[in-house]
C-alpha cells in the first residue's frame, strides 16, 4: 500500500502480547485514517457501557494515509481515539509535531492499545520491536520532561514522545497527551484514559521509507501547495497566530467573559495577540512538513514568572484570561505553561477556573476551599494557582480536575447552571449566545462543546449569515462543514492550512488519490466524511447519548448578554435550538432524535453499524 | 583549481529557521525517492521550541572525516570541495562519524555506508535550500559568511552605541 503503512498493532498491556495485523483496507478507504479510522474501529473493539477507565476500552491510536510524507502540514499528524471519560462517548483528539510521521516511519496506521498494566510502563515502539517498559522512575514527570528522559535512557535524541503528566496519571478527565513538548491531544480526556492504564508514554522510532503511489505528480503537488501557504489564506496563522481572534471578538461582543457573564473583556487590549507577539513571542516555529508555520512560542522575560516559555493560541489564551476576567499576559503564559506540565487540557482548565471564581463569587465556594485564595474574577495569582491545584488534583483542585460537569455534581448548591459544558466538555472561546450557527455547531458536535467539529462560527464571525438569528438551513451549513472537518482530521492536515485547499473536496480527493494510489472522486470523499460523523454519531447513540444531550450550557439558554453592543439581549431560547436541530437532523437524514435511520446507513453503505442504530 | 575560500556550502540562519525539516524531507527525497529523514543529509536539531537548527557538511579544509577513514574511501574534491565516498571501499566502521565535530557525516540506514551533503550535483543547486519555505539556508563561502557576521555584529554594536547615546542624554 502507498501512504497507509498497512499494518494495525495491538497492544494488551496486561499481558504485555502484542500482535500485528493487516489494516482493513475497506476502511481505510471508507474512513479515511486518523480519527474517522479510529472511530470506526472503536465500534469493533468496545463494548456497549465499558467504563471509559476499565481496562476493556481501548485506546486508539492512528494516523492518516498523508502521515510520513512533506505534505504540508499534513506529514506529522496523530489521534487518539476512545470511549470519552467525559462525555461517554466518542472521545478523539489530533495532534500535530513530529510525533505522527515518526509512528507512520514504524510501520503502523494504527495502534489498539488495550488493558491495564499492573505497573506504570511506557510502550517504545522500535519499527517491529514493541516492547513495554518500566516507568516507574517517570511517575510525576511532565510530558517534556518523560520526553527527555526516554530519548536519554534509550539513547537516541530523535525519538518521538507522546506522554501524560502528573494528571492524567491521576485520572484526571481534562488530562491530555502531549508530544513535542507543546503539542496536545488536548480535548475530551484521552490522557486520563491512557493514565487509566497505567502507560505512562508511547515512544516511538520509525526508519521505514515513505513513499507516495505517484510521487512526481505529488512533489509538484506539494509545490504548488508551498506556493499557496505562502499566501492570504494563512497569512493569519503565520502573523499574529490566532490570538488575533482577542480583539475581533471582542468587537463583535462574541467573547465568553468571566464565566459567561459578559460577553466582552475591558482588558482585552492588555491581552491582545498584538500586545503578546510585541512583548512576548520569541519565536514562530513549525511542525515536521509544515510550510506556513504558526506556532508562537512565547517567553516571560521578567517577574514573578520569569523563564517561562510556551507555545500560545487564542483559546488557551481566552480561556485562562478573559474567561477568568484575567488581563496579566505573563500568568496565562504561566497557566497555559503549567497546564503543559501536568497534562492538562488548557481551554478546559480555563474554564474550570472561571466556573470555581463564579462560584467563589456567589458563595457557593469559600476562600478556605482554595487554601487561602481570594479567588474573585480577575485575580491572575489565583488562577495560576487554581491551575496548578487541578494538576496536582489537590484541595479544590482535585474536584475540579474533572471539569466543571463533574465538579457541579459533587458541589451542588445549583454551580451545575454555571458549569459552561457540552457533554461534559467545556466551552470554546465564542459566545454562543450570539453566534447562533455556531450554537447549533457546538450543541451537536459528537466529542462534546468544540469549535473544531465543524468551524461553525465563520459564518457567524465572518458575517455571512444573521448570526443573532436561528433560522433553517444552518443544519445544512453546519452538516456541510462538519463533513469537511472530520475529513481534516482524518486525513491528517492542519486545521490552519484548511483555506489553501481552494477546490475543498476536489484538492483532498487529488490528494489522497496521488499518495495512496486509490481513486478517489469529491463526492466519494464527501460521502467518507458525512461516514464519519454517522459512525460517531452510532457509537453516541450505542452508549446511551441522543438529542437530549445535543443541548447548550445554561448560560447561554438563560441569560441573554447584557454588554452594550451588537450582541445585546441575545441568547438561545429552547424554541431556537429545537428549530435548529430539527433543522439539522433532516439535513443529515436523521431522526428527531437524531439517530441516524436505515436508509441514511445504507447510503452510505454502512449496514455493518445499523444494528448499533436498532437499539434505541 | 578552486582555492578553498571560494568553495561554497550549505549554511543554516537559526533565527530564520522554524525546524520544520522540510529540507530533510527534500533531501531524502531527491537523494533516495522516499521521505526518511535517515537518509537525508541534512539534518534538524531542536534544543528547545525557540532554538532550531539544521546541520550539514561544512565542505572544510583539511577535513577530519577523510583523515580519519582507515580505508581511504573518503577523498575531498578539489573543484567543489564536497566529499566523496567511495562506497566500495566504506565499510561503515564510523571513525569519519566520530572525527566529524558536526554530525553532518551519518550512515545510511540501509546500505551501511556513510553519506554525507554532496550540494546535489545532479541537480545543480542543493534541493534543501531551494524547498526551504522560510529561506533560512543559503549556499555561501565562508568569506560571504564571515560578511555577514561582520555586519551583523556591527548593527549590534552601533545599535548598543546609539541607545547609548540616547541614555547618556
Amino acid at each position: 500500500m502507498y501512504g497507509y503503512a498497512g499494518r494495525v498493532l495491538h497492544v494488551d498491556l496486561a499481558t504485555g502480547k502484542t500482535v500485528v495485523e493487516p489494516l482493513n483496507e475497506e476502511y481505510a478507504k471508507r474512513y479515511i485514517g486518523g480519527i474517522g479510522l479510529g472511530i470506526r474501529m472503536l465500534h469493533d473493539y468496545s463494548k456497549p457501557g465499558t467504563d471509559p477507565f476499565s481496562s476493556e476500552n481501548p485506546l486508539i491510536l492512528t494516523t492518516g494515509p498523508i502521515s510520513g510524507t512533506m505534505w504540508p502540514t499534513g506529514g506529522n499528524g496523530h489521534s487518539f481515539v476512545s470511549k470519552s471519560p467525559q462525555t461517554f462517548g466518542v472521545g478523539e483528539s489530533k495532534a500535530h509535531g513530529s510525533f505522527g510521521t515518526e509512528l507512520k516511519r514504524s510501520g503502523y496506521d494504527a495502534v489498539v492499545i488495550k488493558g491495564k498494566s499492573d505497573r506504570m510502563v511506557y510502550l517504545w515502539i522500535d519499527d517491529d520491536s514493541v516492547q513495554l517498559l518500566d516507568a516507574s522512575h517517570l511517575a510525576g514527570k511532565s510530558p517534556g520532561e518523560t520526553e527527555d528522559a526516554i530519548r536519554e535512557e534509550l539513547g537516541d535524541y530523535y525519538i518521538r514522545v507522546a506522554s501524560i503528566g502528573l494528571a492524567g496519571e491521576k485520572l484526571a478527565r481534562i488530562a491530555c497527551v502531549i508530544n513535542d513538548k507543546t503539542r496536545a491531544c488536548g480535548r475530551t480526556g484521552m490522557g486520563a484514559v491512557m493514565g487509566s492504564k497505567n502507560l505512562k508514554a508511547i515512544a516511538v522510532r520509525g526508519t521505514r521509507d515513505i513513499v507516495a503511489a505517484k510521487m512526481d505528480e505529488f512533489m509538484e503537488y506539494v509545490k504548488e501547495f508551498h506556493e499557496r501557504m505562502k499566501g492570504p489564506a494563512t497569512q493569519k496563522y503565520r502573523a499574529l497566530g490566532t490570538p488575533e481572534n482577542v480583539l475581533v471578538h471582542n468587537s463583535l461582543s462574541c467573547m465568553p467573559t468571566r464565566n459567561y457573564r459578559n460577553s466582552r473583556f475591558e482588558g482585552a487590549e492588555k491581552v491582545s495577540g498584538e500586545v503578546l507577539n510585541e512583548k512576548y513571542v520569541a519565536k514562530v516555529i513549525g511542525c515536521s512538513s509544515c510550510a506556513m508555520r504558526c506556532e508562537h512560542v512565547v517567553v516571560v522575560a521578567e517577574g514573578p514568572y520569569k523563564d517561562t516559555m510556551t507555545r500560545m493560541e487564542y483559546e488557551s489564551l481566552w480561556a485562562l484570561g478573559p474567561f477568568c476576567g484575567v488581563d496579566k499576559l505573563d500568568a496565562i503564559i504561566k497557566a497555559m505553561d503549567l497546564c503543559n506540565y501536568y497534562g492538562i487540557d488548557s481551554i478546559s482548565a480555563g474554564v474550570i477556573v472561571g466556573f470555581a471564581m463564579d462560584c467563589y463569587e456567589r458563595g457557593i465556594l469559600v476562600q478556605s476551599d482554595f487554601g487561602g485564595v481570594d479567588a474573585k474574577f480577575g485575580n491572575a495569582e489565583a488562577m495560576v494557582k487554581i491551575v496548578d491545584m487541578m494538576g496536582k488534583r489537590e484541595g479544590i483542585g482535585d474536584v475540579l480536575a474533572d471539569g466543571v460537569k463533574f465538579a457541579a455534581e459533587k458541589i451542588g448548591k445549583g454551580s451545575d447552571k454555571l458549569a459552561c459544558h457540552i457533554k461534559g466538555v467545556e466551552v470554546t472561546g465564542y459566545d454562543l449566545r450570539c453566534l447562533k450557527t455556531a450554537a447549533l455547531g457546538f450543541a451537536v458536535s459528537f466529542r462534546g462543546a468544540d469549535h473544531n467539529r465543524h468551524g461553525a462560527y465563520a459564518f457567524d464571525v465572518k458575517g455571512k449569515v444573521n448570526r443573532l438569528v436561528a433560522e433553517k438551513g444552518r443544519g445544512k451549513m453546519v452538516r456541510d462543514m462538519e463533513d469537511v472537518y472530520n475529513l481534516i482530521d482524518s486525513f491528517i492536515v492542519c486545521k490552519f492550512s484548511r483555506g489553501t485547499y481552494y477546490k475543498e473536496l476536489d484538492d483532498m480527493a487529488k490528494l489522497y488519490t496521488l499518495v495512496t494510489g486509490f481513486e478517489m472522486t469529491p463526492q466519494q470523499l464527501k460521502l467518507a466524511g458525512e461516514r464519519i460523523q454517522n459512525a460517531a454519531r452510532l457509537f453516541n447513540v450505542r452508549e446511551g447519548l441522543g438529542r437530549k444531550d445535543d443541548s447548550l450550557p445554561w448560560k447561554v439558554m438563560n441569560e441573554p448578554i447584557t454588554d452594550e453592543g451588537p450582541s445585546k439581549g441575545a441568547f438561545v431560547s429552547q424554541a431556537e435550538l429545537d428549530l435548529l436541530l430539527d433543522d439539522y437532523y433532516e439535513s443529515r437524514g436523521w431522526t428527531k432524535e437524531g439517530v441516524p435511520t436505515s436508509a441514511k446507513l445504507r447510503e452510505l453503505g454502512m449496514e455493518d453499524l445499523a444494528h448499533t442504530a436498532g437499539k434505541m | 583549481m578552486v582555492k578553498i575560500h571560494e568553495r561554497k556550502f550549505v549554511s543554516a540562519d537559526p533565527d530564520k529557521c522554524v525546524g520544520c525539516q522540510i529540507c530533510e524531507y527534500a533531501c531524502s527525497m531527491t537523494k533516495e525517492k522516499a521521505f526518511n529523514p535517515l537518509k537525508s543529509r541534512i539534518r534538524v536539531v531542536r534544543i528547545n521550541q525557540v532554538v532550531n537548527m539544521p546541520v550539514t557538511c561544512r565542505l572544510c579544509e583539511n577535513p577530519a572525516c577523510v583523515a580519519a577513514c582507515p580505508r581511504d574511501a573518503l577523498t575531498q574534491s578539489e573543484e567543489t570541495g564536497v566529499i566523496i565516498v567511495d562506497k566500495d571501499k566504506c565499510s561503515g566502521c564510523g571513525w569519519c562519524i566520530e572525527a566529524c565535530d558536526y554530525g553532518a557525516i551519518m550512515l545510511h540506514p540501509d546500505n551501511k555506508v556513510v553519506h554525507v551533503c554532496d550540494l546535489c550535483k545532479e541537480k545543480g543547486e542543493p534541493q534543501c535550500i531551494k524547498w526551504c519555505p522560510e529561506e533560512a539556508l543559503d549556499l555561501v563561502t565562508s568569506d560571504v559568511l564571515a560578511q555577514k557576521a561582520r555586519i551583523t555584529a556591527v548593527k549590534k554594536l552601533m545599535k548598543e552605541a546609539v541607545q547609548d547615546a540616547t541614555k547618556a542624554k
